[in-house]
Protein backbone atom coordinates (compact mmCIF):
# COMPACT_ATOMS: atom_id res chain seq x y z
CA UNK A 1 0.00 0.00 0.00
CA UNK A 2 2.80 2.13 0.29
CA UNK A 3 2.89 3.04 -3.55
CA UNK A 4 -0.68 3.65 -3.27
CA UNK A 5 0.05 6.58 -0.82
CA UNK A 6 3.01 7.64 -3.08
CA UNK A 7 1.06 8.14 -6.03
CA UNK A 8 -1.66 9.87 -3.61
CA UNK A 9 1.13 12.28 -2.62
CA UNK A 10 2.36 12.81 -6.18
CA UNK A 11 -0.89 13.29 -7.46
CA UNK A 12 -1.93 15.86 -5.11
CA UNK A 13 1.27 18.04 -5.56
CA UNK A 14 0.50 17.70 -9.71
CA UNK A 15 -3.04 18.52 -9.32
CA UNK A 16 -3.39 21.25 -11.70
CA UNK A 17 -1.82 18.24 -14.02
CA UNK A 18 -3.75 15.48 -13.22
CA UNK A 19 -7.06 16.98 -13.14
CA UNK A 20 -8.10 15.62 -16.46
CA UNK A 21 -7.88 12.40 -15.10
CA UNK A 22 -10.63 12.55 -12.99
CA UNK A 23 -14.01 10.99 -14.84
CA UNK A 24 -16.51 13.99 -13.38
CA UNK A 25 -13.67 16.48 -14.74
CA UNK A 26 -13.45 15.18 -17.58
CA UNK A 27 -16.86 14.62 -18.57
CA UNK A 28 -17.42 18.14 -17.86
CA UNK A 29 -14.51 19.24 -19.69
CA UNK A 30 -15.01 16.68 -23.39
CA UNK A 31 -18.67 17.75 -22.60
CA UNK A 32 -17.36 21.24 -23.10
CA UNK A 33 -15.44 20.69 -25.82
CA UNK A 34 -16.97 18.75 -28.23
CA UNK A 35 -19.12 20.90 -29.77
CA UNK A 36 -16.25 22.70 -30.73
CA UNK A 37 -14.02 19.71 -31.80
CA UNK A 38 -16.73 18.32 -33.83
CA UNK A 39 -17.27 21.71 -35.71
CA UNK A 40 -13.60 22.18 -36.19
CA UNK A 41 -13.29 18.33 -37.37
CA UNK A 42 -15.96 18.89 -40.10
CA UNK A 43 -14.26 22.24 -41.25
CA UNK A 44 -11.14 20.89 -41.62
CA UNK A 45 -12.10 17.54 -43.19
CA UNK A 46 -14.45 19.06 -45.56
CA UNK A 47 -11.97 21.57 -46.42
CA UNK A 48 -9.00 18.79 -47.44
CA UNK A 49 -11.22 16.07 -49.07
CA UNK A 50 -13.00 18.82 -51.51
CA UNK A 51 -10.08 20.44 -52.21
CA UNK A 52 -8.14 17.43 -52.79
CA UNK A 53 -10.89 15.71 -54.75
CA UNK A 54 -12.11 18.52 -56.93
CA UNK A 55 -9.08 21.46 -57.23
CA UNK A 56 -5.86 19.25 -57.34
CA UNK A 57 -4.15 19.29 -60.63
CA UNK A 58 -3.14 15.73 -62.31
CA UNK A 59 0.75 14.46 -61.86
CA UNK A 60 2.81 13.84 -64.55
CA UNK A 61 3.60 10.24 -63.81
CA UNK A 62 0.54 9.30 -61.88
CA UNK A 63 -2.49 10.59 -63.58
CA UNK A 64 -5.32 11.38 -61.38
CA UNK A 65 -4.60 8.24 -58.82
CA UNK A 66 -2.53 10.90 -57.25
CA UNK A 67 -5.79 12.02 -55.43
CA UNK A 68 -5.97 8.93 -53.49
CA UNK A 69 -3.55 10.42 -51.24
CA UNK A 70 -5.95 12.87 -49.39
CA UNK A 71 -7.73 9.67 -47.97
CA UNK A 72 -4.43 7.09 -47.85
CA UNK A 73 -2.03 9.43 -46.13
CA UNK A 74 -3.99 10.73 -42.98
CA UNK A 75 -5.36 7.46 -42.26
CA UNK A 76 -2.47 6.15 -42.10
CA UNK A 77 -0.95 8.91 -39.91
CA UNK A 78 -3.63 8.41 -37.91
CA UNK A 79 -3.73 4.77 -38.08
CA UNK A 80 0.12 5.09 -36.33
CA UNK A 81 -0.51 8.28 -33.90
CA UNK A 82 -3.35 6.32 -32.39
CA UNK A 83 -1.46 3.41 -31.67
CA UNK A 84 1.28 6.06 -29.65
CA UNK A 85 -1.78 7.18 -27.98
CA UNK A 86 -2.91 4.19 -26.68
CA UNK A 87 0.88 3.11 -25.94
CA UNK A 88 1.10 6.80 -23.56
CA UNK A 89 -2.62 5.84 -22.49
CA UNK A 90 -1.71 2.12 -21.15
CA UNK A 91 1.44 3.67 -19.65
CA UNK A 92 -0.34 6.15 -17.46
CA UNK A 93 -2.68 3.80 -16.29
CA UNK A 94 0.48 1.23 -15.18
CA UNK A 95 2.08 4.40 -13.19
CA UNK A 96 -0.46 6.43 -12.22
CA UNK A 97 -3.64 4.51 -12.46
CA UNK A 98 -6.07 6.99 -13.80
CA UNK A 99 -9.39 5.22 -15.03
CA UNK A 100 -9.86 7.58 -18.20
CA UNK A 101 -6.44 7.30 -19.27
CA UNK A 102 -7.35 2.87 -19.91
CA UNK A 103 -10.84 3.77 -21.00
CA UNK A 104 -9.59 6.05 -23.94
CA UNK A 105 -7.09 3.80 -24.76
CA UNK A 106 -9.87 1.20 -25.40
CA UNK A 107 -11.86 4.15 -26.94
CA UNK A 108 -9.04 4.47 -29.49
CA UNK A 109 -8.17 1.01 -30.73
CA UNK A 110 -11.26 0.35 -32.74
CA UNK A 111 -10.90 3.95 -34.09
CA UNK A 112 -7.34 3.35 -34.99
CA UNK A 113 -7.96 -0.50 -36.71
CA UNK A 114 -10.47 1.23 -38.99
CA UNK A 115 -7.76 3.88 -39.84
CA UNK A 116 -4.81 1.03 -40.40
CA UNK A 117 -7.87 -1.20 -42.39
CA UNK A 118 -8.67 2.34 -44.54
CA UNK A 119 -4.74 2.37 -45.44
CA UNK A 120 -4.08 -0.47 -46.20
CA UNK A 121 -7.54 -0.92 -48.54
CA UNK A 122 -6.67 2.58 -50.30
CA UNK A 123 -3.06 1.36 -51.03
CA UNK A 124 -3.69 -1.87 -52.17
CA UNK A 125 -6.60 0.14 -54.73
CA UNK A 126 -3.43 2.33 -55.67
CA UNK A 127 -0.84 -0.50 -55.86
CA UNK A 128 -3.58 -2.29 -58.14
CA UNK A 129 -3.08 0.43 -61.41
CA UNK A 130 0.60 1.50 -60.43
CA UNK A 131 2.30 -1.97 -59.50
CA UNK A 132 -0.27 -4.42 -61.78
CA UNK A 133 -0.80 -6.12 -58.02
CA UNK A 134 -3.21 -5.54 -55.27
CA UNK A 135 -1.15 -6.90 -53.25
CA UNK A 136 3.22 -6.25 -52.91
CA UNK A 137 5.07 -7.38 -49.95
CA UNK A 138 6.04 -3.94 -50.09
CA UNK A 139 7.62 -2.61 -46.40
CA UNK A 140 5.30 0.23 -45.62
CA UNK A 141 2.35 -2.13 -46.45
CA UNK A 142 3.62 -5.18 -44.58
CA UNK A 143 4.12 -3.26 -41.60
CA UNK A 144 0.72 -2.08 -41.52
CA UNK A 145 -1.00 -5.43 -41.90
CA UNK A 146 1.23 -6.25 -38.72
CA UNK A 147 -0.13 -3.10 -37.09
CA UNK A 148 -3.97 -4.35 -38.24
CA UNK A 149 -3.07 -7.41 -36.64
CA UNK A 150 -1.90 -5.78 -32.87
CA UNK A 151 -5.17 -3.48 -32.86
CA UNK A 152 -6.94 -7.34 -33.22
CA UNK A 153 -5.00 -8.63 -30.98
CA UNK A 154 -5.44 -5.24 -28.61
CA UNK A 155 -9.19 -5.10 -29.05
CA UNK A 156 -10.01 -9.09 -28.99
CA UNK A 157 -7.99 -9.22 -25.35
CA UNK A 158 -10.01 -5.93 -24.17
CA UNK A 159 -13.50 -8.15 -24.99
CA UNK A 160 -12.26 -11.41 -23.43
CA UNK A 161 -11.97 -10.16 -20.07
CA UNK A 162 -14.83 -9.24 -18.06
CA UNK A 163 -13.06 -7.74 -14.99
CA UNK A 164 -12.46 -4.25 -16.55
CA UNK A 165 -9.29 -3.70 -13.78
CA UNK A 166 -8.08 -6.93 -15.49
CA UNK A 167 -8.96 -6.16 -18.25
CA UNK A 168 -7.51 -2.98 -18.45
CA UNK A 169 -4.21 -4.30 -16.75
CA UNK A 170 -3.68 -7.14 -18.80
CA UNK A 171 -4.29 -5.15 -22.37
CA UNK A 172 -1.75 -2.32 -20.61
CA UNK A 173 1.17 -4.52 -20.22
CA UNK A 174 0.13 -6.01 -23.82
CA UNK A 175 0.36 -2.50 -25.52
CA UNK A 176 3.91 -1.97 -24.11
CA UNK A 177 5.41 -5.70 -25.37
CA UNK A 178 3.48 -4.83 -28.41
CA UNK A 179 4.86 -1.90 -29.49
CA UNK A 180 8.27 -3.03 -28.67
CA UNK A 181 7.91 -5.56 -31.02
CA UNK A 182 5.81 -3.88 -33.71
CA UNK A 183 8.95 -1.30 -33.57
CA UNK A 184 11.46 -4.62 -34.22
CA UNK A 185 9.16 -5.82 -36.97
CA UNK A 186 9.10 -2.12 -39.01
CA UNK A 187 13.03 -2.66 -39.06
CA UNK A 188 12.71 -6.66 -39.65
CA UNK A 189 9.91 -6.35 -42.50
CA UNK A 190 12.38 -3.55 -44.29
CA UNK A 191 15.33 -6.05 -43.44
CA UNK A 192 13.61 -8.82 -44.98
CA UNK A 193 12.37 -7.24 -47.94
CA UNK A 194 15.37 -5.65 -49.29
CA UNK A 195 17.22 -9.03 -48.71
CA UNK A 196 15.01 -11.08 -50.67
CA UNK A 197 14.18 -8.59 -53.55
CA UNK A 198 16.55 -6.84 -53.95
CA UNK A 199 15.51 -3.28 -56.01
CA UNK A 200 12.06 -5.35 -56.96
CA UNK A 201 10.06 -2.87 -55.11
CA UNK A 202 8.60 0.41 -56.01
CA UNK A 203 8.51 3.35 -53.75
CA UNK A 204 5.74 4.39 -51.92
CA UNK A 205 7.34 7.18 -51.03
CA UNK A 206 4.99 9.89 -52.09
CA UNK A 207 5.80 12.62 -49.58
CA UNK A 208 9.35 13.29 -50.97
CA UNK A 209 8.25 14.07 -54.42
CA UNK A 210 5.27 16.29 -53.69
CA UNK A 211 4.24 19.90 -54.87
CA UNK A 212 2.71 22.62 -53.07
CA UNK A 213 -0.45 22.41 -54.81
CA UNK A 214 -0.55 18.67 -53.23
CA UNK A 215 0.59 20.05 -50.08
CA UNK A 216 -1.45 22.16 -48.59
CA UNK A 217 -4.66 19.99 -48.94
CA UNK A 218 -2.94 17.22 -47.39
CA UNK A 219 -1.66 18.92 -44.46
CA UNK A 220 -5.17 20.55 -43.66
CA UNK A 221 -6.49 16.85 -44.50
CA UNK A 222 -3.69 15.24 -41.59
CA UNK A 223 -5.12 18.18 -39.16
CA UNK A 224 -8.28 16.87 -39.94
CA UNK A 225 -8.12 13.05 -40.06
CA UNK A 226 -6.17 13.99 -36.15
CA UNK A 227 -9.13 15.80 -35.05
CA UNK A 228 -11.73 13.59 -36.24
CA UNK A 229 -9.79 11.09 -33.76
CA UNK A 230 -9.55 13.07 -31.33
CA UNK A 231 -13.04 13.70 -31.46
CA UNK A 232 -14.01 10.18 -31.72
CA UNK A 233 -12.14 8.99 -28.98
CA UNK A 234 -13.31 11.54 -26.77
CA UNK A 235 -17.03 10.53 -27.68
CA UNK A 236 -16.09 6.93 -27.06
CA UNK A 237 -14.04 7.80 -23.83
CA UNK A 238 -17.35 9.56 -22.19
CA UNK A 239 -19.10 6.03 -23.71
CA UNK A 240 -17.06 4.05 -22.09
CA UNK A 241 -17.17 5.79 -18.61
CA UNK A 242 -20.80 5.87 -18.96
CA UNK A 243 -20.76 2.17 -19.21
CA UNK A 244 -18.84 1.65 -16.47
CA UNK A 245 -20.99 4.08 -14.08
CA UNK A 246 -23.61 1.70 -15.36
CA UNK A 247 -21.97 -1.82 -14.42
CA UNK A 248 -20.87 0.04 -11.23
CA UNK A 249 -24.64 1.03 -10.15
CA UNK A 250 -25.93 -2.28 -11.29
CA UNK A 251 -23.18 -4.01 -9.06
CA UNK A 252 -24.64 -2.30 -6.67
CA UNK A 253 -28.51 -2.55 -7.54
CA UNK A 254 -27.92 -6.57 -7.23
CA UNK A 255 -25.90 -6.12 -3.84
CA UNK A 256 -28.69 -4.75 -2.27
CA UNK A 257 -31.55 -7.18 -3.49
CA UNK A 258 -29.28 -10.54 -2.67
CA UNK B 1 -16.74 16.43 -61.23
CA UNK B 2 -13.63 16.27 -62.03
CA UNK B 3 -12.05 14.53 -65.36
CA UNK B 4 -10.47 11.35 -63.50
CA UNK B 5 -9.15 9.91 -67.27
CA UNK B 6 -8.28 5.98 -66.76
CA UNK B 7 -7.93 5.93 -62.76
CA UNK B 8 -11.34 6.99 -62.44
CA UNK B 9 -12.09 3.55 -60.78
CA UNK B 10 -8.71 3.32 -58.20
CA UNK B 11 -9.73 6.84 -56.89
CA UNK B 12 -13.35 6.51 -56.43
CA UNK B 13 -13.53 3.14 -55.21
CA UNK B 14 -10.66 4.17 -53.13
CA UNK B 15 -12.45 7.45 -51.49
CA UNK B 16 -15.86 5.32 -51.61
CA UNK B 17 -13.81 2.57 -49.00
CA UNK B 18 -12.29 5.23 -46.59
CA UNK B 19 -15.64 7.41 -46.45
CA UNK B 20 -17.77 4.34 -46.02
CA UNK B 21 -15.42 2.94 -43.00
CA UNK B 22 -15.66 6.45 -41.56
CA UNK B 23 -19.26 6.56 -42.09
CA UNK B 24 -19.28 2.75 -40.33
CA UNK B 25 -16.99 4.00 -37.49
CA UNK B 26 -19.21 7.10 -36.75
CA UNK B 27 -22.42 5.36 -36.69
CA UNK B 28 -21.04 2.60 -34.38
CA UNK B 29 -19.86 5.56 -31.91
CA UNK B 30 -22.92 7.04 -32.24
CA UNK B 31 -25.02 3.98 -31.78
CA UNK B 32 -23.08 2.99 -29.16
CA UNK B 33 -23.18 6.25 -27.19
CA UNK B 34 -26.72 7.19 -27.39
CA UNK B 35 -27.32 3.33 -26.28
CA UNK B 36 -25.19 4.09 -23.34
CA UNK B 37 -26.66 7.07 -22.51
CA UNK B 38 -30.39 5.81 -22.41
CA UNK B 39 -28.74 2.40 -20.11
CA UNK B 40 -27.32 5.05 -18.02
CA UNK B 41 -30.58 7.73 -17.51
CA UNK B 42 -32.78 4.55 -16.55
CA UNK B 43 -30.52 3.96 -14.37
CA UNK B 44 -29.96 7.04 -12.45
CA UNK B 45 -34.12 7.80 -12.79
CA UNK B 46 -34.70 4.16 -11.12
CA UNK B 47 -32.24 5.40 -8.63
CA UNK B 48 -34.15 8.20 -8.14
CA UNK B 49 -37.25 7.59 -8.12
CA UNK B 50 -37.22 4.32 -6.67
CA UNK B 51 -36.78 5.66 -2.90
CA UNK B 52 -33.85 4.03 -1.83
CA UNK C 1 14.12 -24.10 -9.67
CA UNK C 2 15.17 -27.65 -10.39
CA UNK C 3 12.35 -29.27 -8.97
CA UNK C 4 10.19 -27.09 -10.92
CA UNK C 5 11.92 -27.70 -13.84
CA UNK C 6 11.64 -31.19 -13.64
CA UNK C 7 8.16 -31.55 -12.61
CA UNK C 8 6.91 -29.41 -15.32
CA UNK C 9 8.46 -31.59 -17.50
CA UNK C 10 7.52 -34.74 -16.15
CA UNK C 11 3.69 -33.02 -16.50
CA UNK C 12 4.19 -32.10 -19.83
CA UNK C 13 5.14 -35.75 -20.91
CA UNK C 14 2.49 -37.72 -18.55
CA UNK C 15 0.08 -35.37 -20.77
CA UNK C 16 0.59 -37.15 -23.58
CA UNK C 17 1.45 -33.76 -26.37
CA UNK C 18 4.65 -32.93 -24.96
CA UNK C 19 7.46 -34.32 -27.22
CA UNK C 20 5.00 -36.33 -29.40
CA UNK C 21 2.75 -33.31 -30.52
CA UNK C 22 4.92 -30.84 -31.59
CA UNK C 23 6.69 -33.20 -33.63
CA UNK C 24 4.02 -35.07 -35.41
CA UNK C 25 2.48 -31.49 -36.31
CA UNK C 26 6.12 -30.68 -37.57
CA UNK C 27 6.33 -34.24 -39.49
CA UNK C 28 2.82 -33.50 -40.57
CA UNK C 29 3.54 -30.23 -42.49
CA UNK C 30 6.69 -31.16 -43.48
CA UNK C 31 4.76 -34.07 -45.74
CA UNK C 32 1.99 -32.24 -46.48
CA UNK C 33 3.46 -29.50 -48.60
CA UNK C 34 5.54 -31.36 -51.25
CA UNK C 35 2.25 -33.35 -51.87
CA UNK C 36 0.75 -29.58 -52.37
CA UNK C 37 3.49 -27.96 -54.09
CA UNK C 38 5.04 -30.64 -56.23
CA UNK C 39 8.32 -33.02 -56.10
CA UNK C 40 10.18 -31.12 -58.19
CA UNK C 41 13.61 -30.94 -55.65
CA UNK C 42 14.57 -27.45 -56.53
CA UNK C 43 11.19 -25.74 -55.55
CA UNK C 44 11.50 -27.95 -52.59
CA UNK C 45 15.12 -26.86 -51.70
CA UNK C 46 13.90 -23.18 -52.20
CA UNK C 47 11.15 -22.84 -49.70
CA UNK C 48 12.48 -25.61 -47.27
CA UNK C 49 13.99 -23.32 -44.72
CA UNK C 50 10.79 -21.02 -44.78
CA UNK C 51 8.30 -24.35 -44.52
CA UNK C 52 10.59 -25.48 -42.11
CA UNK C 53 10.33 -22.30 -39.36
CA UNK C 54 6.91 -22.10 -40.42
CA UNK C 55 6.15 -25.74 -38.90
CA UNK C 56 8.17 -25.06 -36.16
CA UNK C 57 6.24 -21.94 -35.07
CA UNK C 58 2.83 -23.23 -35.44
CA UNK C 59 4.19 -26.80 -33.61
CA UNK C 60 5.39 -24.16 -31.09
CA UNK C 61 1.77 -22.33 -31.10
CA UNK C 62 0.02 -25.74 -30.27
CA UNK C 63 1.26 -26.11 -26.76
CA UNK C 64 1.38 -22.76 -25.59
CA UNK C 65 -1.90 -22.60 -23.21
CA UNK C 66 -0.40 -25.73 -21.62
CA UNK C 67 2.26 -23.61 -19.84
CA UNK C 68 -0.17 -22.17 -17.34
CA UNK C 69 -3.28 -23.36 -17.79
CA UNK C 70 -3.27 -26.41 -15.86
CA UNK C 71 -1.26 -24.76 -12.95
CA UNK C 72 -3.72 -22.48 -13.05
CA UNK C 73 -6.83 -24.59 -12.78
CA UNK C 74 -5.82 -26.54 -9.85
CA UNK C 75 -4.13 -23.39 -7.89
CA UNK C 76 -0.60 -24.70 -7.86
CA UNK C 77 0.02 -21.11 -9.87
CA UNK C 78 -1.45 -19.44 -6.71
CA UNK C 79 1.07 -21.59 -4.34
CA UNK C 80 4.18 -20.53 -6.82
CA UNK C 81 3.19 -17.08 -6.69
CA UNK C 82 3.46 -16.95 -2.65
CA UNK C 83 6.98 -19.34 -3.06
CA UNK C 84 10.00 -18.00 -2.17
CA UNK C 85 10.87 -17.81 -6.11
CA UNK C 86 10.28 -14.74 -7.28
CA UNK C 87 7.52 -14.95 -10.32
CA UNK C 88 10.23 -14.24 -13.29
CA UNK C 89 11.56 -17.12 -11.90
CA UNK C 90 9.09 -19.39 -11.88
CA UNK C 91 8.29 -17.92 -16.14
CA UNK C 92 11.21 -18.79 -16.98
CA UNK C 93 11.64 -21.99 -15.64
CA UNK C 94 8.45 -22.67 -17.06
CA UNK C 95 9.18 -20.68 -20.47
CA UNK C 96 12.42 -23.16 -20.61
CA UNK C 97 10.11 -26.56 -19.93
CA UNK C 98 8.53 -25.60 -22.72
CA UNK C 99 11.70 -25.28 -24.72
CA UNK C 100 13.14 -28.57 -23.97
CA UNK C 101 9.89 -30.29 -24.57
CA UNK C 102 8.73 -28.62 -27.87
CA UNK C 103 11.60 -26.80 -29.01
CA UNK C 104 14.39 -28.94 -28.83
CA UNK C 105 12.82 -31.70 -30.45
CA UNK C 106 11.91 -29.62 -33.31
CA UNK C 107 15.72 -28.34 -33.38
CA UNK C 108 16.61 -31.76 -33.22
CA UNK C 109 14.52 -33.40 -35.71
CA UNK C 110 14.70 -30.13 -38.36
CA UNK C 111 17.54 -31.62 -40.50
CA UNK C 112 15.86 -35.01 -41.17
CA UNK C 113 12.78 -33.27 -42.64
CA UNK C 114 15.07 -30.87 -44.23
CA UNK C 115 16.27 -34.18 -46.05
CA UNK C 116 13.15 -34.77 -46.65
CA UNK C 117 12.48 -31.11 -48.27
CA UNK C 118 14.89 -31.98 -50.32
CA UNK C 119 17.33 -29.34 -49.00
CA UNK C 120 21.07 -28.79 -50.17
CA UNK C 121 23.86 -30.04 -47.48
CA UNK C 122 24.70 -26.98 -45.73
CA UNK C 123 21.04 -26.57 -44.88
CA UNK C 124 20.97 -29.29 -42.50
CA UNK C 125 23.47 -27.32 -40.77
CA UNK C 126 22.13 -24.02 -40.76
CA UNK C 127 18.37 -24.88 -40.13
CA UNK C 128 19.70 -26.47 -36.90
CA UNK C 129 21.48 -23.39 -35.61
CA UNK C 130 18.78 -21.02 -36.73
CA UNK C 131 15.74 -22.82 -34.96
CA UNK C 132 18.54 -23.49 -31.88
CA UNK C 133 18.58 -19.95 -31.62
CA UNK C 134 14.95 -19.28 -32.43
CA UNK C 135 12.85 -21.57 -30.50
CA UNK C 136 13.99 -19.81 -26.63
CA UNK C 137 12.65 -16.69 -28.09
CA UNK C 138 9.40 -18.40 -29.27
CA UNK C 139 8.56 -20.45 -26.11
CA UNK C 140 9.60 -17.02 -24.14
CA UNK C 141 7.37 -14.93 -26.43
CA UNK C 142 4.59 -17.48 -26.14
CA UNK C 143 4.75 -17.71 -22.25
CA UNK C 144 4.45 -14.46 -22.42
CA UNK C 145 1.10 -14.51 -24.42
CA UNK C 146 -0.54 -17.72 -22.22
CA UNK C 147 0.15 -15.75 -18.95
CA UNK C 148 -1.90 -12.51 -20.43
CA UNK C 149 -4.63 -15.31 -21.16
CA UNK C 150 -4.30 -17.83 -17.86
CA UNK C 151 -7.45 -16.42 -16.55
CA UNK C 152 -9.59 -17.25 -19.55
CA UNK C 153 -11.92 -20.27 -20.49
CA UNK C 154 -11.17 -20.46 -24.22
CA UNK C 155 -8.18 -18.76 -24.35
CA UNK C 156 -6.61 -20.97 -27.07
CA UNK C 157 -7.91 -19.01 -30.26
CA UNK C 158 -7.42 -15.14 -28.70
CA UNK C 159 -4.11 -16.64 -27.80
CA UNK C 160 -2.74 -17.40 -31.11
CA UNK C 161 -3.94 -14.44 -32.35
CA UNK C 162 -2.00 -12.29 -29.50
CA UNK C 163 1.09 -14.21 -30.42
CA UNK C 164 1.09 -14.22 -33.89
CA UNK C 165 2.51 -10.47 -34.56
CA UNK C 166 4.98 -10.83 -31.56
CA UNK C 167 6.41 -14.20 -33.82
CA UNK C 168 6.99 -12.12 -36.84
CA UNK C 169 10.48 -10.34 -36.37
CA UNK C 170 12.06 -13.88 -34.82
CA UNK C 171 10.13 -15.93 -38.18
CA UNK C 172 11.63 -13.25 -40.42
CA UNK C 173 15.09 -13.68 -38.89
CA UNK C 174 15.59 -17.04 -38.69
CA UNK C 175 14.36 -17.92 -42.03
CA UNK C 176 16.42 -15.06 -43.59
CA UNK C 177 19.49 -16.49 -41.60
CA UNK C 178 18.84 -20.05 -42.76
CA UNK C 179 18.04 -19.02 -46.30
CA UNK C 180 20.96 -17.30 -47.09
CA UNK C 181 23.50 -19.63 -44.92
CA UNK C 182 22.20 -21.80 -47.30
CA UNK C 183 22.63 -19.99 -50.31
CA UNK C 184 25.99 -19.25 -49.30
CA UNK C 185 26.06 -15.93 -48.43
CA UNK C 186 26.52 -13.44 -45.55
CA UNK C 187 23.91 -14.50 -42.97
CA UNK C 188 25.98 -12.62 -39.60
CA UNK C 189 23.42 -10.03 -39.38
CA UNK C 190 20.09 -11.68 -39.57
CA UNK C 191 21.54 -14.02 -37.24
CA UNK C 192 22.89 -11.45 -34.96
CA UNK C 193 19.34 -10.22 -34.91
CA UNK C 194 17.95 -13.68 -34.23
CA UNK C 195 20.50 -13.63 -31.17
CA UNK C 196 19.82 -10.33 -30.09
CA UNK C 197 15.71 -11.29 -29.94
CA UNK C 198 16.25 -14.68 -28.57
CA UNK C 199 18.77 -13.02 -25.81
CA UNK C 200 16.23 -9.53 -24.96
CA UNK C 201 13.25 -12.10 -24.51
CA UNK C 202 14.21 -14.25 -22.27
CA UNK C 203 15.57 -11.46 -19.90
CA UNK C 204 12.85 -9.35 -20.21
CA UNK C 205 9.72 -11.36 -20.78
CA UNK C 206 9.50 -12.95 -18.25
CA UNK C 207 8.95 -9.03 -15.96
CA UNK C 208 5.75 -8.56 -18.44
CA UNK C 209 4.74 -12.12 -18.08
CA UNK C 210 4.74 -12.51 -14.38
CA UNK C 211 3.10 -8.97 -14.04
CA UNK C 212 0.53 -10.43 -16.47
CA UNK C 213 0.46 -13.21 -13.74
CA UNK C 214 0.09 -11.81 -10.78
CA UNK C 215 -2.76 -9.05 -12.50
CA UNK C 216 -4.66 -12.80 -13.59
CA UNK C 217 -4.31 -14.19 -10.11
CA UNK C 218 -5.43 -10.90 -7.98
Amino acid sequence: MADMHRTRQARDRFNFLWEWANPVKFMWFSGKALPWLIGLTVLTMAVSLIWGFFFTPEAVNFGSSVKIIYVHVPTATVAISAWFMMLAASLIWLIRRHHVSALAARAAAPVGMVMTLAALATGAIWGQPMWGTWWAWDPRLTSFLILFLFYLGYMALWAAIENPDTAADLTSVLAVVGSVFAFLSRYAVNFWNQGLHQGATLSLDKEENIADSYWIPLVIGIVGFMLFFVTLVFIRTRTEIRLRRVHALELRERMKDA
Amino acid sequence: MPELGKYASAVLSSWAVTLGLIAALIALTWVQSRKAKRTLDEIEARRAGGGS
Amino acid sequence: MIALLARDMRLAIRAGGGFGLGLAFFLIVSTLVPFAVGPEGAVLARIAPGILWVGALLACLLSLDRIFQLDFEDGSLDLLATAPIPMEGTVAVKALAHWITTGLPLVVAAPVFGALMNMPEPGYWWIFVTLLIGTPALSMIGAFGAALTVGLKRGGLLLSLLVLPLYIPTLIFGAEAATRGIGGFDNTTPLLMLAGITAASVALLPFAASAAIRINLR
